[in-house]
């Protein structure tokens, strides 16, 4: 078994938990499905400069270094999203206290479903 | 100095920015200031125009050119011949006596400064159409008009009718312009060039082009829209919803005259062929008839006048169309007559509203009486309108219907008899809506219907223009010849050649025209007679047929489509269109692989790294961690856990496979998001409850692997082979040009700073849009658990507090080493960033949210848009500090100084980026902390008991 061969299935299950989430009725597991594909996705562009072991890309240290360019766009991307991260959470937070529920599959709330009916007012 | 563009922007800059201002007060003083603003700057273009005048009937054409936008042929070129000149002078010259004239109007409730800024802008509008060169820049003037005359058509924007014709008026004319655009470009792309001096050399070659009849369609679309020509004719009533002063201005010489103009403008380039006259002539000749007869029967004066001017517009476009040169003399002569004669029928209709308060001719009557000057005026102008001797209109008249004999045939072959027939006919219902006019309003017995106001001459300043272009329509109808150099050169102008010797004269002796014109005259006022008897006409009611309905049901048609289509496709679930958006994207990434030939394609060659113990395990946990969340996501407290144990495998690939920047910054963000996370958590219900049926998760779960699977299949596909980068450039370059060995770092802040800049401003713009969601939003916290146990609110552990108060300097040390060696070494103002976050979020959880935000002097988060400010100010500033050496924007410089005790240092101004990104971020990140926290804050304390 080979580094990429694990790299890559586990971008792959990373993404397919993440969608599996996304596409939940609730704001709450929408925002970690967004948040685990912002993982992989991370990973994934870093993966774009291929795999490199014990060789970071910091002049003077070893003859062959990683790509950098990926690791700097990465990076950044990290960053943001967090941000977006927290601007969606927030969202969510503003939605639920503006309609009244932290539906996001446009179904009414249904109060007798709801396990948690004294936390949802 | 360019004197043309100058005419454009007097009133473009000058007289909107000055009649704005003068005009924000709504006292006399103001008022009246505004007006003489106004005219002042129109007068002041007026004797620009005047000055040229010498130049263009010694038949010179005026170029002055300046380049705009070369790359697509936009160019600012202006140009002044006959033609335009003519055009100009009656907007500015119509255009003075309009602002004398609506500065009696406007009511004192009315704003002058919106009305007259509002006019200029249309008068520069009109005169820079009429003054391009370059046929795309017209274009501009062109939409501008469409736009400033939907302002002006809907000044009282608080009427229902207003606002509707104004949007009636903007459709169809912008739509128009639209279509012109088209044609315009198809025109440039058959002449090789968009400005009127070339094209107008190139006619022959156009008019032979393939394409001729493509480019003459469409921008004969957009002229008789503008002109207001069947079928688009409807939209110019409906704008009578305007103030008098704009319906006397827009509606009479300019803003229906533009397609006129256009046409003209155009005739040597496209016109003279058999298709442009049997169009152009065709349409103008049924609009002619058809907006007179309907002018019969308008109940309201200004309607009436309405279809009237879309009747004479009928008649110059007949004129254009037909290929004779005397056919357009006549119709340039028309057009003069036409502004002097209807301008100042405008303008009494106005007056009439003014003194009356009604328009409608029903209600009117008997007021030559009331009064006897302005009934005077109409009845000259009303005259010159019907074409009774010797007024101008008649000359024209006389021009029109000899032009109609002649060209029956040639226009519509054995059917030609028709042509004069309907020309006839046309000048017969002309005499009877002029009668009509006349006869309803001042005439025809007392008034009807004035519910007690008494009508009474108006202010000398109302009436003087009016009195001004009556003179003019006797003046040019009794001694005809002074209107002759004018006609002769704006007609040379427009042929593109001298037209034939011509005399304007009053009498020809008797022959077919006068004969028809005679007939036409007896006719309609039999036929008003007639309509009149027994009150029959006032009975009339209107249908509500027509070009108006047709217009509206389509108009609702759309919006009921659209709103069908949206309805159809948004139905509010974010589950619908998150699945769309994943279906989607995973067919269109497998298209391509689906689509090649050949198999399927498989690894590559790469050398590949063999997995270590410690990466089998840590990918085993990850596929645990999946699986847990899979099961327990209901569970959000958990879930949130597990996806905090997902970022931390993401950290441990990353120092696994030689990125140690990324694994320092995912550990840093992991932590400051689980806690973000769980502070949003706690305000959210605890647990998902079970809702999605079998088949939804069955679909969801088809979906979900049809993605990751693609996904890991794509990675699998590029890593097995090898790649070539433009990365090797930033390695060999890092230290030389960039000054520091972590190429990473060096990327960030120097290579690609402009790329940094960008985002640590998306960041703090994400920032800001969590504080716009959340600012001064409260919300309550569920005082039990989803068990039922109530949470208490305890103080915050000791031990937490002993480690918070020994880590936060410790941490802020380590920051600052972090951020110094960022350069060189892993770190940077990013990771800095985040580890100074992630201890001041300590210190939130060790004090309490109230004692850290008063520590920080957070004031719930919006301090710290401050910090955001500062940071990016700090990046800004070093990017500019560039300029200063002769640099580009964020070029940096690095230098090795020696401090003294502190030894040689590395520095390089892409440190003190650095350090803007640094601020940023902890801004950013507190910002989102504190909003969050401060949601609940209060009920946090009251239920601290």
């Amino acid at each position: 078994m080979s580094m990429e061969f694990l790299f890559a299935s586990g971008i792959g299950w990373i993404v397919a938990v993440g969608i599996y989430l996304l596409l939940r009725g609730r704001s709450f597991p929408v925002v970690l499905g967004l948040s685990l594909i912002g993982y992989a996705v991370n990973v994934f562009i870093f993966g774009m400069g291929r795999l490199w072991s014990a060789s970071p890309p910091i002049l003077g240290t070893q003859p062959a270094l990683a790509d950098p360019l990926p690791q700097a766009l990465v990076l950044t991307a990290i960053v943001i999203g967090f941000a977006t991260t927290g601007f969606v959470i927030e969202l969510a937070l503003r939605s639920r206290h503006d309609g009244g529920s932290d539906h996001v599959d446009g179904q009414p709330d249904e109060p007798a479903a709801g396990a948690d009916a004294e936390g949802r007012r | 100095m360019n004197v043309l563009a100058l005419i454009v922007l007097l009133p473009l800059l000058a007289g909107t920015t000055l009649c704005w201002a003068a005009g924000r007060g709504n006292g006399p003083v103001r008022r009246r200031a505004t007006a003489w603003a106004a005219a002042a700057v129109a007068g002041s273009a007026f004797a620009l125009l005047i000055a040229q005048a010498p130049a263009v009937f010694a038949g010179q054409v005026l170029l002055q050119q300046a380049e705009w936008v070369p790359a697509i042929g936009l160019n600012a070129n202006f140009r002044l011949d006959a033609l335009a000149w003519m055009f100009a002078m009656l907007i500015t010259g119509i255009g003075l006596l309009i602002i004398l004239y609506a500065a009696y109007y406007l009511h004192t409730e009315d704003p002058a400064g919106k009305f007259f800024s509002t006019l200029m802008l249309f008068m520069a509008a009109m005169l820079g159409i009429v003054l391009s060169d370059n046929l795309l820049l017209l274009l501009v003037f062109w939409e501008l008009t469409s736009i400033s005359s939907f302002l002006l058509i809907g000044y009282w924007g608080g009427r229902e009718e207003s606002r509707a014709g104004a949007r009636m008026a903007l459709a169809i004319t912008g739509g128009g312009g639209l279509v012109m655009l088209a044609g315009i470009v198809v025109l440039g792309q058959i002449g090789g060039s968009f400005d009127l001096s070339v094209l107008l050399t190139k006619g022959a070659e156009i008019r032979a082009h393939p394409l001729y009849p493509v480019a003459l369609g469409l921008i004969l679309v957009g002229c008789f829209t503008k002109s207001a020509q069947l079928p688009f004719h409807f939209w110019l009533p409906e704008a009578m919803a305007a103030p008098t002063p704009v319906s006397a201005y827009l509606h009479s010489a300019t803003m229906v005259k533009a397609g006129l103009f256009m046409m003209m403008r155009l005739y040597p380039i496209l016109g003279g062929t058999a298709l442009f006259e049997g169009v152009v002539a065709s349409v103008g000749l049924a609009t002619m008839v058809f907006a007179a007869f309907v002018a019969i029967f308008k109940h309201d004066l200004k309607g009436l006048l309405a279809y009237s001017t879309v009747s004479h517009l009928g008649l110059i476009t007949f004129l254009i169309g037909l290929s004779t040169p005397l056919s357009m003399v006549a119709a340039v002569f028309h057009i003069l007559n036409h502004a002097a004669f209807k301008a100042a029928l405008f303008m009494s209709a106005g007056i009439v509203d003014h003194e009356a308060h009604t328009r409608d001719l029903r209600k009117l009557g008997g007021l030559m009486a009331l009064m006897p000057v302005i009934g005077t005026l109409v009845l000259v102008a009303a005259a010159a309108m019907a074409g009774v001797a010797p007024l101008n209109g008649f000359i024209s008249k006389e021009m029109m219907l000899a032009e109609a004999v002649h060209a029956g045939s040639r226009l519509w072959g054995s059917l030609g008899w028709a042509v004069p027939v309907l020309a006839t006919l046309g000048g017969l219902f002309s005499a009877a809506y002029s009668l009509r006019l006349v006869h309803d309003a001042f005439f025809n017995g007392p008034p009807r219907d004035l519910a007690g106001v008494h009508p009474h001459e108006p202010p000398w300043g109302m009436k003087a223009p009016v009195v001004l272009l009556v003179a003019i329509c006797i003046v040019v109808g009794l001694l005809p010849f002074v209107a002759e150099p004018l006609v002769r050169v704006a007609s040379a102008a427009a042929l593109g050649v001298p037209p034939p010797e011509f005399h304007l004269a009053l009498w020809h002796g008797v022959n077919a025209p006068l004969l028809m014109s005679m007939a036409a005259l007896v006719g309609g006022l039999a036929l008003y007679a007639g309509l009149q008897r027994g009150g029959r006409l006032h009975a009339y009611l209107p249908s509500g047929r027509g070009g108006k309905a047709i217009f509206g049901a389509t108009i609702d048609g759309l919006f009921g489509g659209a709103g069908r289509l949206t309805a159809l496709l948004e139905n509010g679930s974010l589950q619908r269109y998150a699945g769309w958006m994943v279906a989607s994207a995973v067919l269109l990434g497998a298209l391509p692989f689906l689509l090649a030939p050949g198999e399927w394609p498989a690894a590559g060659p790469r050398a590949l790294l063999p997995a270590t113990p410690l990466a089998i395990a840590v990918w085993l946990m990850l596929i645990v961690v999946g699986l847990a969340l899979l099961k327990l996501q209901r569970q959000r407290f958990v879930a949130v856990i597990l996806t905090g144990a997902v970022g931390l495998v993401a950290s441990l690939a990353f120092i696994g496979l030689s990125a140690p920047d990324l694994a320092m910054t995912q550990l840093s963000v992991d932590v400051v998001s689980t806690v973000l996370l769980l502070m949003g958590l706690a305000l959210l219900p605890q647990s998902s409850p079970r809702e999605s049926s079998s088949g939804r998760r069955l679909r969801d779960g088809l979906l979900a692997a049809a993605g990751g699977g693609g996904i890991a299949m794509l990675t699998w596909l590029v890593l097995t082979r090898s790649h070539d980068s433009i990365s090797w450039y930033f390695l060999e370059n890092s230290l030389t040009k960039g000054g520091g060995t972590n190429t990473v770092n060096v990327i960030l802040v120097d290579f690609r700073g402009y790329d940094t800049f960008g985002e640590i401003t998306v960041l703090g713009i994400a920032g800001l849009g969590v504080l716009a969601l959340l600012d001064g939003f409260r919300t309550r916290r569920p005082d039990v658990d989803p068990l039922g146990r109530p949470w208490s609110y305890g103080i915050e552990p000791l031990m937490l507090r002993r480690v918070a108060r020994l880590v936060l300097p410790i941490a802020l040390v380590l920051s600052v080493y972090i951020y110094w060696r960022g350069h060189n070494l892993p770190g940077g103002g990013f990771i800095a960033g985040l580890i100074t976050a992630a201890a001041l979020v300590l210190q939130y959880m060790a004090l309490g949210q109230v004692r850290a935000e008063n520590l920080l002097q957070g004031a719930a988060g919006r301090r710290f848009v401050r910090w955001i400010g500062i940071g990016l100010g700090i990046a800004w500033l070093t990017g500019v500090g560039a300029f200063f050496f002769g640099r580009t924007f964020l070029t940096s410089a690095h230098g090795h100084p020696s401090v003294p005790v502190l030894g040689e240092l590395p520095l390089a101004t892409a440190a003190l980026f650095d350090l803007g990104v640094y601020v940023t971020v902890v801004g950013a990140t507190l910002l989102m902390l504190s909003v969050l926290g401060a949601a609940s804050k209060e009920n946090a304390k009251a239920g601290r008991t």
